[in-house]
């Protein structure tokens, strides 16, 4: 079970997607925080711009009729250029604070007036000369709002009709806006009165607004950071405690359980966790019980098996010789040899069965002391009755160093290595001995097959026979597990592998600096 | 012809081992329990005790002690298990050797052989005719295999008095547990180095002043043991 995300290796630059959970949900909090921020300031920002920017045309265009109507009367019924240029002065006077440029045009001719750059789409849309129209323009000197007003003769009756949609020229591009404003003049006179005015002021209250919206996103986002910690404190608390109390189950304290608090889904998957903890720990128990009863059981039937063994063979030698002697019929000679033959291989099974028993129960002792490699060597072939160089190769170092070792157990092992290595591979078996300063090590390597690969991770198994069709090999089957055994309990380690050129090869590794007591 | 007593409950192993040693020319006693066992030593007169440690009744180690207490007669144990603290206990109380069963009366044989011989085989050419020698207080006498401490014979078990003669024989020298294995019990190389060093307590409880602080028989940490160097 894996609660943590999973760390995969960092990729090398580039933006990293956050791994922790806690990263995460800050920045889930930022970014919900920011785009609530984002809509609301966008929204506002959008009708507070539309209400500025209404209300300050609406007055323009208001103002701009009051003063047309009231100065279009004075004109005469067919003005000459320079009584149309000094209308527009007249406009441009009346401007008060707007400070609007005027221009008038008579049926879509040349401007006449400080009013210049109205654009076509503007002048086309008043052409038909009965409704006021206004455009929005970015100019290089900032926006501008520009007028297109019909002027109409007569008594000055004329007067807006309030918003409509008569005059609308089309959409307006980017930060051009157009609308018109109907009315009905009663009267065309194929006049326009065309007033520009700078948007400046609008715009620096619109700027207001945005450094607004902007002084008040930032601190919220700032502040959404620490809901966000805690929220991220809450939920990983119960997230680390589980992940504690799974690597110490993992690492054997089988009794490691959490206290449930709360009602979340948190507290469910404790609760669930500890349910857990509580069967693997039943079931670890349980397991480690039987182990412990078939191994006490194995050690039971071979201490059994030893008292009547003891009697058998302390006459296996007599039979052996009668046996021999000629003085039993032939049969008869053989079947006693058979019987005194497997006695000693049943001795020798079951006191590798009390050997291996003696490991399980933590029984083995080790008993260290300095020694001669080369004699341990030496002695071990020796006793074995190997020959050298027909059946066994030494390669020891130079100098003869000298090992701490229990020299008993070093001999079981190497005796069940080169056996082992005789029986199933070929002679010679060369034993390759190195000694650094921190380590012994001890190579048997054999010139036979070698180990098949589904064999090899078996080799050390109790009673593990590679070939199945061999019913029975001369060693107990104990051998290798014992070997490995009395390896381990010099601290050190035992692998089987194969050779590249064929045969397979042993490594006895022992450390030779490990803190044991010493025997006096 | 070697007089053996075999106190052994198990009646199959006794009939076994008494078959088997007779086999190789020894005249076996068997009793079944260790009150029979030290009736028939006075009676009986053995040379050698091989002893069960599992007896019913009193315990094979109290059997090992009572011997002990009157005689130096060679004891081998007859184990169950050689990994057992009883053979360690057994060795401690004063005997010589032991075997695991099971074993075949060829390894009893061998066993009973060797701590029946009375010098150990490497000091046997160098050993005789040189008299009593002095090392401190102990009078070392090769020949009549006695030792004396301010003049009064030490009671030494064989093995101890094998032990004694080996080291003292080439004082100051460093022998190794398996070395002595071999030598003194004539035990492969790789025996139980337990031998050597139960045999070396119960033999400095008898030489030394103070077994704590032995002179003669010292301690070679990670080495062996050795005889010496004496005080000045």
């Amino acid at each position: 079970m894996r609660l943590a995300p999973r760390r995969g290796p960092r990729s090398p630059g580039g933006l990293r997607t956050p791994r922790g959970l806690r990263p995460r949900l800050v920045v889930a909090f930022v970014l919900v925080a920011a785009f609530s921020a984002l809509i609301t300031a966008a929204l506002t920002f959008r009708q507070a711009r539309d209400a500025i920017l209404d209300r300050t045309q609406n007055s323009a265009v208001h103002d701009l009729r009051l003063q047309v109507d009231s100065l279009a009367p004075n004109l005469p019924a067919d003005p000459t250029d320079t009584d149309l240029r000094t209308f527009a002065r007249q406009l441009d006077r009346a401007s008060g604070s707007r400070g609007w440029h005027t221009a008038v045009s008579r049926d879509g001719g040349p401007l006449i007036g400080t009013a210049a750059d109205v654009s076509g789409a503007l002048r086309d849309a008043t052409k038909s000369g009965d409704a006021t129209f206004y455009e929005r323009v970015e100019h290089a000197d900032g926006p501008r709002l520009l007028i297109g007003m019909p002027v109409g003769y007569g008594d000055g009756s004329t007067r807006d009709t309030g918003k409509g949609d008569a005059g609308k020229v089309g959409e307006g591009k980017g930060n051009r806006g157009k609308g018109g404003i109907g009315k009905e003049p009663e009267k065309p006179s194929g006049l326009v009165a065309y007033a520009v005015l700078s948007l400046d002021g609008e715009r620096a209250d619109i700027s207001a607004l945005i450094t607004a919206a902007w002084a008040g996103a930032v601190p919220a986002l700032a502040l959404a950071v620490v809901p966000a910690l805690f929220a991220a404190r809450r939920v990983l608390r119960p997230v680390r405690q589980l992940r504690t109390a799974a690597e110490k189950i993992t690492s054997g304290a089988r009794d490691t359980r959490l206290d449930v608090v709360g009602k979340d889904e948190l507290a469910a998957l404790t609760g669930t966790f500890n349910t857990m903890a509580a069967a693997l720990e039943r079931d670890d128990a349980e397991l480690r019980r039987m182990e412990a009863n078939a191994r006490r059981f194995a050690a039971d039937v071979s201490h059994e098996l030893r008292t009547p063994l003891a009697a058998m063979a302390a006459v296996t030698d007599a039979l052996d010789e009668d046996a021999r002697s000629g003085t039993l019929p032939p049969d008869t000679a053989d079947a006693v040899l058979l019987i005194s033959d497997e006695t000693r291989k049943l001795t020798g099974m079951v006191e590798d069965l009390m050997e291996i028993s003696r490991f399980d129960a933590g029984a083995a002792v080790l008993h260290l002391d300095d020694m001669s490699l080369r004699t341990v060597v030496q002695k071990t072939l020796h006793l074995r009755g190997w020959r050298e160089p027909d059946e066994v190769v030494t390669e020891l170092p130079e100098g003869d160093p000298r090992i701490r070792v229990d020299a008993r157990r070093i001999d079981v092992v190497l005796a069940n290595l080169i056996g082992n290595a005789l029986r199933h591979g070929a002679a010679p078996v060369t034993v390759r001995a190195t000694v650094t300063s921190e380590a012994l090590v001890i190579d048997v390597a054999d010139n036979g097959p070698g180990i098949p690969d589904d064999v090899l991770p078996h080799v050390f198994d109790r009673f593990y026979k590679a070939d199945a069709a061999r019913v029975r090999s001369e060693g107990s089957g104990l051998g290798l597990a014992i070997a490995r055994e009395n390896v381990r309990l010099h601290h050190g380690t035992l692998v089987a592998a194969n050779l590249p050129g064929g045969g397979a090869v042993f490594t006895l590794t022992v450390p030779r600096t490990f803190r044991q007591e010493d025997q006096s | 012809m070697t007089r053996v007593l075999l106190i052994e409950d198990d009646p199959a192993v006794r009939r076994g081992v008494v078959l088997g040693l007779s086999r190789n020319g020894h005249e076996t006693e068997a009793v079944g329990t260790g009150e029979d066992g030290l009736d028939a030593l006075a009676a009986f007169k053995p040379d050698l005790v091989l002893l069960d440690l599992m007896l019913p009744g009193m315990s094979g180690l109290d059997v090992c002690q009572r011997i002990r207490e009157t005689s130096q007669v060679p004891i081998v144990i007859l184990s169950a298990r050689g990994d057992d603290i009883d053979v360690v206990v057994g060795l401690e109380a004063g005997a010589d050797d032991y075997v695991v069963k099971p074993a075949g009366a060829a390894v009893i044989d061998a066993r009973i052989r060797a701590v029946l011989r009375r010098v150990a085989p490497a000091q046997a050419d160098t050993a005789t005719g040189a008299g009593p020698t002095r090392a401190g207080d102990l009078e070392i006498d090769r020949d009549a295999l006695i030792v004396r401490k301010h003049g009064h014979e030490l009671p030494l078990a064989p093995s101890e008095l094998k032990l004694l003669l080996f080291l003292s024989a080439a004082p100051e020298r460093t022998f190794s547990r398996q070395q002595l294995l071999e030598d003194i019990w004539e035990h492969s190389y790789y025996g139980d180095a337990r031998l050597v060093d139960a045999c070396v307590m119960r033999l400095r409880a008898k030489v030394e002043e103070d077994p704590r602080s032995p002179v003669y028989v010292q301690t070679v940490r990670g080495f062996g043991y050795r005889f010496g160097p004496l005080p000045a």
